[in-house]
Order: structure tokens, then sequence, then C-alpha cells
């Protein structure tokens, strides 16, 4: 089979819309547009019937005891702004306290920053070397202070899985919120807000095949109940939590892919594991200096994440500008300032600008995986010929000794 | 980031790729930046009696542009005088690759390996001449 250029190794930015998720959302934007908020005709109740059965689809992935559990929203990160300043503001007078890791996304962590400055005391949990938090850190984090404990299912960047179900255990113990941005694991790895005692759950449609601009928040109804102070003032959409005109034909499609996942979602990521195994088995036999980013034991089927010594990022990415993948490196970020994420774990700067970061998905056949592992054994053999550090490491200098001239 | 075709061009067609003895009289070295910062360049020439260069390498670990930028350097630098070689600019540079303002520094780099080789050529000669 002719693979068609570039390979797509980029699922954990984006994925296409499912062509089954597609075909079911047609039919809102034309015949059946009508405004779930109109209760007064045919219209509306069709618009609204639809939007219940996707509630109840992404409820029953979720694992939650009710489909009243689901707010939509515009995303996760819109979500995580609900779940985390939503339950600040509410619980205000219970405690100022709230624990996170170093690890989260930016809209987990860029939040929190923001609660910081209106009084909110934020604790960031470190991660061991392999990109996982301790659950026994978070007990000890935990003061009576504390309102919310939000740690991520899985993490963008290096797909590792944190231990939930350990950590749920500890907060409902100790009577704490726990909030879990779920984007990159929900339906891809074992998640279950009832045996995880997940409180609230933040999941986003376009990286499961659904479309993008579209999420949800999961919100607790029962034991504990959890409360929110809504973040958008308009109509009272969604019990109050959520003003705006629903987006049906996407909600509609965000439904459609859970249910997809529902039924597939197992056969399919031990598909995907099995060709990522493949791509990282190909890449680590043929070329020496390779270092695997995060836990091997824990991570998401579709990740890997390489660092490819004495080879620079994005250089790399330029070189095998065939396949779409990204990078930790500086030079791909406004900032110049290499992944945050790799620094977390401990990776060296210089380890760290080497990362590529290979996501594999749905669509991803072994013809691709091949392919890409043939370009990237080349082309890095080809670029550690062009590289002064490559030559200095084989002629044995060490190069922690060079007095290097940074700028 | 998109790239322009310059930069593309000279990084999957690097002119000068390689390595000179260093240890050679006539060849200056100059190696900046720095592996934590996610650039190092090492430039070498090999300078005539003349005061020529006759020759010119370059090593590269960052990114397409670093690669591009130090291509366009050793290829700017042969049979030019060590005077003249030392007055290329990183504007030039810039200005040749069209590079954008995140990717001054490479242009920076470049300048720099430059100026660290021919210095590096001179002391060289000084030694010699004491
Ligand atoms: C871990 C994680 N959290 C949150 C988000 C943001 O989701 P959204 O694009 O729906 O706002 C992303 C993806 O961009 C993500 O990878
Ligand atoms: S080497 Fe980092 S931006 Fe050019």
């Amino acid at each position: 089979m002719a693979i068609r250029l570039p390979v797509f190794m980029d699922y954990h930015s984006t994925t296409p819309v499912d062509p089954r998720v597609l075909e079911e959302m047609l039919p809102y934007f034309t015949e059946k547009f009508g405004n779930a908020a109109s209760r007064s005709h045919a219209f509306g109740w069709t618009a609204e019937e639809a939007v219940e059965y996707a509630r109840e689809r992404i409820a029953k992935l979720l694992g939650a005891q009710s489909e009243k559990e689901i707010v939509f929203t515009s995303g996760s990160t819109e979500s995580t702004n609900l779940a985390i300043k939503g339950v600040a503001e509410f619980y205000r007078d219970k405690g100022n306290h709230i624990i996170t890791t170093v690890l989260e996304h930016k809209s987990v962590l860029d939040t929190c920053k923001r609660l910081e400055k209106d009084g909110f005391s934020i604790t960031y949990l470190p991660v061991s070397k392999e990109g996982l938090v301790d659950p026994d850190d978070v007990r000890k984090a935990i003061t009576n202070q504390t309102l919310l404990v939000s740690i991520m299912l899985a993490n963008n960047e290096i797909g590792t899985v944190q231990p939930l179900e350990a950590i749920g255990k500890i907060t409902r113990e100790r009577g704490v919120l726990l909030h879990t941005d779920a984007v990159q694991g929900f339906g891809k790895v074992d998640f279950d807000v009832q045996r995880m005692n997940v409180d609230l759950a933040s999941i986003t449609a376009h990286k499961l095949y659904g479309p993008k601009g579209v999420g949800a928040l999961y919100v607790r109804r029962n034991k504990p109940r959890v409360r929110l102070v809504a973040q958008i003032d308009g109509g009272g959409h969604e019990r109050g939590n959520r003003s705006g005109t629903l987006n049906v034909p996407a909600i509609v499609g965000f439904g459609k892919a859970c249910d997809i996942m529902a039924t597939e979602g197992k056969a399919e990521s031990s598909k995907i594991l099995t060709l990522r195994e493949r791509l990282r088995l190909k890449i680590t036999s043929q070329l020496n200096e390779v270092y695997l980013n995060g836990s091997f034991e824990h991570r998401l089927p579709g990740n890997l994440n390489l660092s490819f010594n004495f080879v620079e990022g994005e250089g790399l990415m330029m070189a095998i500008k065939d396949v779409a993948v990204s990078s930790g490196s500086a030079c791909t970020s406004a900032s110049l300032e290499p992944s945050y994420v790799l620094r977390a774990l401990g990776v060296g700067d210089e380890l760290a600008h080497s990362s590529i970061r290979f996501g594999l998905g749905r669509f991803t056949t072994e013809e691709e995986v091949d392919f890409v592992a043939n370009l990237v054994v080349n082309k890095v053999d080809k670029l550690r010929e062009m590289s002064p550090l490559w030559e200095m490491h084989r002629e044995g200098i060490d190069l922690k000794s060079v007095a290097w001239v940074a700028h | 980031m998109a790239y322009s075709e310059k930069v593309i061009e000279h990084a999957e067609n690097p002119r000068n790729v390689g390595t000179l003895d260093k240890n050679d009289p006539n060849v200056g070295t100059g190696l900046v930046g720095a592996p934590a910062c996610g650039d190092v360049m090492r430039l070498q020439i090999k300078v005539g009696e003349d005061g020529v260069i006759e020759d010119a390498k370059f090593k590269t670990f960052g990114c397409g542009s670093a690669i591009a930028s130090s291509s366009l350097a050793t290829e700017w630098i042969k049979g030019k005088t060590i005077d003249e070689a030392e007055a290329i600019k990183n504007v030039d540079i810039v200005n040749e690759l069209n590079l954008p303002p995140v990717k001054i520094h490479c242009s920076v780099l470049a300048e720099d390996a430059i100026k660290s080789a021919i210095a590096d050529y001179r002391k060289k000669k000084e030694q010699k001449n004491l």
C-alpha cells in the first residue's frame, strides 16, 4: 500500500474526525439545526434529544453514575478553568490550598497561577525520573486548607499515566476533591471516575477522533456532590454551570466518538501499542544513544518520546519533514526554553533539546511505521555526521568537561 | 514555523561539512554555543600564506536555521581574506536566509564562529612568531 506524505504522527496534538463521527454530525448542521434550549417546538426537542443521547454516551465511557454529571464546554481548557476556578471560588471559605503537579498541561498550570495571584496557595508536586507522581507525596501535601487536588491522567508529551486510583483513595479518605485533566488518556487507558474516586474530569473530543471546539467537564453529583461557581454568565445553560448555546453537531460527534471508543477502544489500544513497539524497536536497534523519556510501563500506547543524543530536535524535525511530529526542543518554541515536562523529569537540557514525540493513533499503519523508522534512522545518522558533539563523543571527549561559551 | 526556501536548501544540502586538522598551524578552529542551549557550531578555516581562506569546514548541532547559517558562512568566507571574512555581519546572514526574529541568534552564532576561528588562527600565528 502506498503511503501518503506527510505521515501524521502527532496524535497527541489532535486527531482527525472519524468518518463515522462526521456522518452522525452532518444532519445537525442542516435539517436538524435546532437550538437545544428551544423548548417550544420540534426543532428544539430534536436537538435536545441528540444532546442528551451524547451526554449518556460520554457518561458511560467515563463510568459516571448519571448523564447529569456532564457539563458541555468548548474544550478541555475551558473545562479545567471551570473545574479549578469554580471549586476555588465556591469553597473559598473552607480553605485556600490546591495541589497539582509540575507535569500538568498549561491549562491547569496557568489557571493555578491565576489563583495564586488571588491569594490561593498552590503546591506543585514533583515527579520521579519516570515522570510519575508518588501518591504518598499527595498524602503529605494535604493540609486542612486543601480544597482540591488536580492531577492529569496521562501526560501529553511523555505519555506517562498517573496512579489515579491510588491518589483517589487518598483524596476521598481526606475529604479533598480530585480533578483530573483526562484529555490524553480518556478512552485509551483504564479510566473510571467511580472506581478511581475522581470528582471532576476534563475531557475534549478532538483527541479521540471527534471534532475540535467541544469538551466536557464531569462533575460528581453524589458522594460528594461537587458545587461550582460558573465562570461564564448568561442564559444559565447546563444547569447553570456553563451558559451559552450548545454546539449541537459537535456534541453529537463527541457522543459518537465516545461510543466508538467504548466498543473498539481496547482492541485499538493494543493494536496501537504493537505499532508503537515496532517503531521503538526498529529505531533503537539501529541507532545508539537514543533514550526513552518517561516510564515505559505506565505509558499511553500511542506515545513514543525519544531523545536522540547529539542531534538537535528541531533540526531533526526539519530533516524528517515527511512526518508530522513534535519536539521538546527550545528551538520550536517562541520562548527558547526546552520542554518544562522533560526538565521536570530531570532530563538534561542537552537531551531535552534532542527529543522528538511520536504520537500514533487509530489510522497509523505498519507501512507508515516502517517508513518513519527508516527515515529517522537515516536522518539521525546524517545529522550526527554533521554534529560536532557526535565527533567529540566518538573521540572520547567528555562533553561535560568542555568549557562551553554559552550565549 | 515555515522555513524559507534558502534555509531548507542549505539544510538539505549543506556545503562544507567536515573537519580540518586542528593541529595544523594554518588552521583556525572556532567552537561556539553550548549543548545545553541547543546549539553548538564548530567552524574551521585553513589560511594560505597570502592570508586568503583556502578552505572552510563546519559541523553544527542545532536547528535547520543554525545548520543553514553555518553552511552559508563557510561558503561565503572561502576565497576571502581573513580581514574580509571578519567583516561579515550576522544581519548579512539574516537577510540572505530570510531568518525570522526567533532565529536571529542562529546567525549571531555563525558570526561568532567565524570570528572565533579567525582569532584562533591569529593566536597560532603569533605564538609561532614569538
Ligand atoms: C493534557 C491536555 N490538557 C488539555 C488540553 C487542551 O484541550 P483543548 O484543546 O480541548 O482545550 C490538551 C490539548 O491540547 C492536552 O493535551
Ligand atoms: S539552534 Fe536553536 S533556534 Fe537555531
